[in-house]
């Protein structure tokens, strides 16, 4: 036993990129992802519409935050609002009571609006604020009216059901697992077994080694991607109710994106081992940070900003969109287009590294070929 | 090193009308250590050309060198374009996880061969090195000779007219070597030009031109009796190692010592024949290991 523990601990010494994310990134992520666990949530933001927007807007305690106001609209602008993210509650005034809508695919919003509803209408807000939305109640309300009784809506998902928001997340954890944790192993195979070699010298362009190594799983996590849909939505009943085109390019640029991640885990890992232990350190912060499980806007502002670096951000902003508020692409334009500025930056990184393995290595790149495993030990 | 400023270039890029593929006055460094340090080597085609040297001698350099995938510091290499070339690395280069046919199938659609072509190939060749039996067997679970002489057939199933041949028989028993050689022999037979690393001197002799590398330097060129030949001195057996100076002059071969005497140039160091020793003539594997020793005992001088 002495002599396999020497051995391990030699073996370990030498591979200092598997020791450093033994002992540093643990570290890291217990810090970073520490900040992000949070299910508080302190703002909702809320737009206003119909005559008594200007009047509302304002006296609003916290933890609401009138982001939109417009007394010249109706609720067809307000729920669109909602629909297009810019909003997690809307009140549209002008009728007899003032109508609540509450986004019900922004779980952790939704709940904490109801509570904070509550409060207002049993007049316990803290701030005394109940008092001067009283006044605001409806057309007729008085100051000895019910501190503030709204008719309530819950749009997009009405049972405040967690399967409905995490299923379409669930989806971009299933294709980052494919993308990025598969692909990640493939190339790196390819490296390890000495095959890369091989196709160095044989006519393929890098672009047809590249786009030929990365289809066939590009492939295996569009059916993947179709199974969990199937599933999410036979099983637990979750809607559909955008387009799936919409759906499906959002979903093609993600893969891009995870894609182009699995390749570049490969191209700095020396095998097996390290690959897995990268892809489940780029996998991690995404569940964690995306908004997936936690609310962005509970995420701790000092480590929130890393969220807009993750895809999975971006693809989680769109399948919430397109299947729980059938969100147009037009509305989507910013997480479609920063995952096409990660997919462009991604992909150039690992095509280019891809094309430094299959160019004639030189003595700046480090010559010697990596040591090839025995043939039956390649996995 | 720093007097071979020469960028590397390769030349015959078109392909055709080359009678002979090769390298010349290549240098390759890894750090400060020289890979190639001024290597050339012919390679004409319908002929087989060894690279023999010890571990570490730059036999694997040279090899990447010639197919492509290392580039050289300096040199120039000439060899076909890359659809008729056929390299086996040290890797033996095959996918584990496939079998012996979608090996050869992957690599025949990677050369662009036509599907009926590559067929009947893969057959005579898998035919004739007792592998059709294995062809449903994954390359991974195959044994060494039988992996060996597979990726040798990878290498020359597309009739390159470069064959690049990585130690092929290294760990190989002979039946299966037999087997290898016989795949080696009819690409040279088809007009391709072989080039082959190997350790072994007696594979060597059965080439038409032998270069020898020592640590990463040419040691001897060109046919074997050439190179025999060209060994200085005289080489005696002798029952016993002699004593002295002499001791460093000679090696253990069977139950016998060789002893080299360097020559006239050199001195005659062997007063007699009272030791026992007689006369004999030299082999490849003398006038290799002669050569190794004059470079050892020149350096050791310098």
């Amino acid at each position: 036993m002495w002599a396999m523990i020497v051995k391990e601990f030699r073996q370990l010494r030498r591979d200092r990129r598997t020791l450093a994310m033994m002992i540093v990134l643990p570290v890291l992520l217990l810090v970073v992802l520490g900040y992000a666990a949070s299910f508080d949530v302190k703002t909702i933001t809320v737009a206003i519409s119909g005559p008594r927007a200007s009047a509302i807007d304002g006296v609003l305690p916290k933890p609401f935050d009138v982001v939109l106001s417009a007394a010249d609209q109706g609720r067809s602008w307000a729920q669109n609002q909602l629909r297009d993210g810019k909003a997690e509650m809307a009140i549209v005034t002008g009728g007899s009571r003032p109508l609540v809508l509450i986004d019900g695919s922004q779980l952790f919003a939704a709940r904490a609006a109801l509570t904070a509803l509550a409060g207002l209408e049993h007049g316990s807000s803290a701030s005394g604020a109940a008092g001067s939305v009283r006044g605001i109640g409806g057309a007729g309300g008085s100051a000895a009216g019910p501190a503030f009784a709204p008719k309530l809506t819950i749009l997009y998902n009405p049972g405040l059901t967690t399967s409905d928001i995490m299923i379409p997340g669930l989806c971009g954890v299933v294709l980052v697992f494919v993308g990025t944790i598969i692909t990640s192993l493939g190339v790196v195979r390819e490296r390890q077994s000495g095959t890369l070699e091989q196709l160095a010298v044989m006519p393929l362009r890098p672009r047809d080694v590249f786009l030929g190594k990365i289809v066939p799983y590009f492939l295996v996590a569009t059916v993947d991607l179709a199974i969990v849909l199937a599933v999410g939505i036979a099983i637990f009943g979750v809607p559909f109710r955008g387009s799936p085109a919409v759906f499906g390019l959002g979903a093609l640029l993600f893969l891009f994106v995870t894609l182009g991640i699995g390749v570049l885990i490969s191209s700095v890992s020396q095998n097996q081992g390290q690959a897995i232990q990268l892809a489940v350190m780029t996998l991690l912060p995404q569940v964690l940070l995306s908004g997936l499980i936690f609310p962005l806007t509970s995420i701790a502002a000092g480590v929130r900003w890393l969220a807009y670096f993750l895809p999975l951000t971006y693809f989680n902003q769109i399948s919430r969109g397109v299947m729980l508020r059938a969100e147009p692409i037009a509305a989507l334009w910013q997480p479609f287009l920063f995952l096409a500025l990660l997919g462009a930056i991604v992909v150039t990184g690992a095509t280019l590294r891809f094309r430094g393995y299959l160019a004639p290595a030189g003595r700046q790149r480090g010559a010697r070929p990596a040591p090839a495993q025995p043939q039956g030990a390649a996995a | 090193m720093t007097g071979h400023g020469r960028p590397a270039a390769t030349e015959g890029r078109a392909g055709t009308g080359h009678a002979s593929y090769g390298a010349s006055d290549l240098f390759v460094l890894y750090g400060k250590t020289v890979a190639l340090g001024g290597v050339s080597l012919s390679a004409p085609t319908g002929q087989v050309t060894a690279v023999v040297g010890g571990d570490g001698s730059g036999k694997t350099t040279l090899m990447r060198c010639l197919a492509g995938s290392l580039a050289p510091d300096s040199g120039t290499i000439r060899r076909p374009a890359k659809e008729r070339v056929g390299y086996l690395p040290a890797s033996s280069g095959l996918y584990p996880d496939l079998t012996v046919a979608e090996n050869l199938d992957f690599r025949a659609t990677g050369y662009g061969m036509s599907r009926q072509v590559a067929r009947d190939r893969a057959a005579e060749y898998l035919d004739r090195a007792g592998l059709r039996s294995a062809s449903d067997r994954l390359a991974g679970q195959l044994s060494g000779g039988m992996r060996q002489k597979l990726a040798v057939i990878a290498a020359m199933l597309h009739q390159p007219e470069l064959l690049i041949l990585d130690e092929p028989t290294t760990g190989v028993d002979p039946v299966s070597r037999s087997g290898l050689w016989w795949l080696i022999a009819r690409a040279a037979a088809d007009g391709c030009a072989v080039v082959l690393a190997t350790s072994y001197l007696d594979e060597a002799e059965r080439c038409t031109s032998v270069l020898v590398l020592d640590a990463g330097m040419p040691l001897a060129s060109g046919t074997p009796d050439e190179i025999v030949a060209a060994m200085p001195g005289t080489l005696r057996e002798a029952p016993a190692r002699p004593d002295g100076q002499l001791a460093a002059l000679a090696w253990r071969s069977g139950g016998h010592w060789r002893v080299w005497d360097p020559g006239p140039e050199g001195g005659s160091r062997l007063a007699g024949t009272e030791d026992g020793s007689v006369l004999i003539e030299p082999d490849l594997q003398d006038a290799v290991t002669v050569a190794a020793l004059g470079m050892a005992i020149a350096g050791g001088a310098s």
